[in-house]
């Protein structure tokens, strides 16, 4: 924290001592320094751009693995009631990957939102400062000599650089955490690409790769006590007799009511 | 003295203050030296509490450096534990 407080403080006055030096003349200083002050405002600006894209890629993902939830979880309900219990369960294992992925999701939406309230706010403050700054060097013009605007630029040129300092950390805690977060959004599109929560019945009986990975990544005495908890809702044990196809209407008595609502209990959400 | 709270804005303190001020600093720094996180969170927010409480906020239109700058109020015990080593936006 010392390091960071310290630190700070040095980049800051390196930096606006910088701007100072740029121009001879005190009046030019301070036109050169709120030119400065104004693009940077611009980046700020397109920083709040990036967070909030950033954000967008991420709640579509969210309620593309919504509705693959849903449709797991319709699936699992018809193949069990179809008597295909290893299909059902294949369902289950996809459903609850999909559900790890979409509370990280969630986590993940909610510190970006804040992020970016935060910088508006600073964005915010940083544009009354910059104003407040030409009323100022209008003022240091008309009014002083060279020598004492000299070191009242220098005032308000730190006063300034110092916000600009503040949002550009705010900002760059901000790129970090979209940075972390892109690496898990990529990986959800990874699976995505693998098929991973696609149409469960075109998969077939054999167990594939996906399949296998898929075991390993998913909670087992989860799938275990849904798949139970789902066989029970369907009011029987799993019929293996003349077992009906994958169909929208099986025999048991509350399954066209299931399938409606095919999320009640997604347990460990 | 004037006390930046980073990302919150800069405050305004008595000088009589400064002591109290680097106490609670100090204090939030040696848990940090620690290596363990335990009380960092009350001793930091304390420190930032104080400031807070006991100094007035700057208005927008008042362009000045500060004495002492604190890091942000989410600012976590990983963080505190590395330096910072970006630079911001201020052009070179």
């Amino acid at each position: 924290m010392a390091g960071l407080t310290g630190r700070m403080s040095t980049v800051v006055k390196a930096k606006v001592s910088k701007l100072l030096d740029r121009a001879e003349d005190p009046g030019e200083t301070l036109d050169y320094s709120y030119q400065k002050q104004v693009e940077q405002l611009q980046n700020v600006k397109k920083g709040i751009a990036d967070v909030v894209t950033a954000k967008k890629r991420l709640q579509m993902q969210e309620s593309s693995l919504q509705q693959s939830v849903v449709k797991l979880d319709t699936q699992a309900r018809q193949a069990l009631s179809g008597g295909q219990e290893d299909l059902a369960r294949t369902a289950l294992e996809r459903k609850n990957v999909a559900q790890t992925e979409l509370q990280g999701l969630d986590t993940q939406v909610a510190e970006l939102e804040e992020q970016q309230q935060k910088l508006t706010d600073s964005e915010q403050k940083l544009r009354a400062k910059i104003e407040a700054f030409r009323t100022k060097k209008e003022v240091i013009k008309a009014q002083y000599s060279a020598a004492e605007a000299q070191v009242r630029i220098s005032e308000a040129a730190t006063g300034v650089g110092e916000q600009m300092a503040d949002v550009g950390l705010a900002m760059q805690r901000a790129v970090d955490k979209t940075e972390n977060m892109k690496a898990r959004a990529d990986a959800v599109s990874e699976l995505e690409a693998a098929g991973t929560f696609d149409d469960i019945t075109q998969l077939g009986g054999g167990e594939d790769d996906i399949d296998r990975q898929l075991k390993q990544l998913s909670s087992q005495p989860a799938v275990d006590s849904e798949l139970e908890k789902m066989k029970s809702e369907l009011g029987s044990g799993a019929p293996r007799a003349p077992a009906p196809q994958i169909a929208a209407a099986g025999e048991a008595p509350a399954d066209g009511e299931e399938a409606q609502q095919p999320i009640e209990n997604g347990g460990q959400a | 003295m004037i006390v930046r709270i980073s990302g919150e804005g800069q405050y305004r303190l008595a000088d009589d203050d400064a002591e109290r001020v680097d106490g609670l600093r100090r204090e939030a720094l040696a848990i940090v030296d620690s290596g363990s996180d335990e009380g960092f969170v009350d001793a930091f927010a304390a420190l930032l509490d104080y400031v807070r409480a006991q100094g007035t906020l700057l208005g927008d239109d008042e362009l000045q450096g500060s004495d002492v700058i604190l890091p942000p109020a989410d600012f976590s015990f990983e963080e505190a534990g590395r330096e910072f080593t970006g630079e911001g936006l201020i052009p070179d």
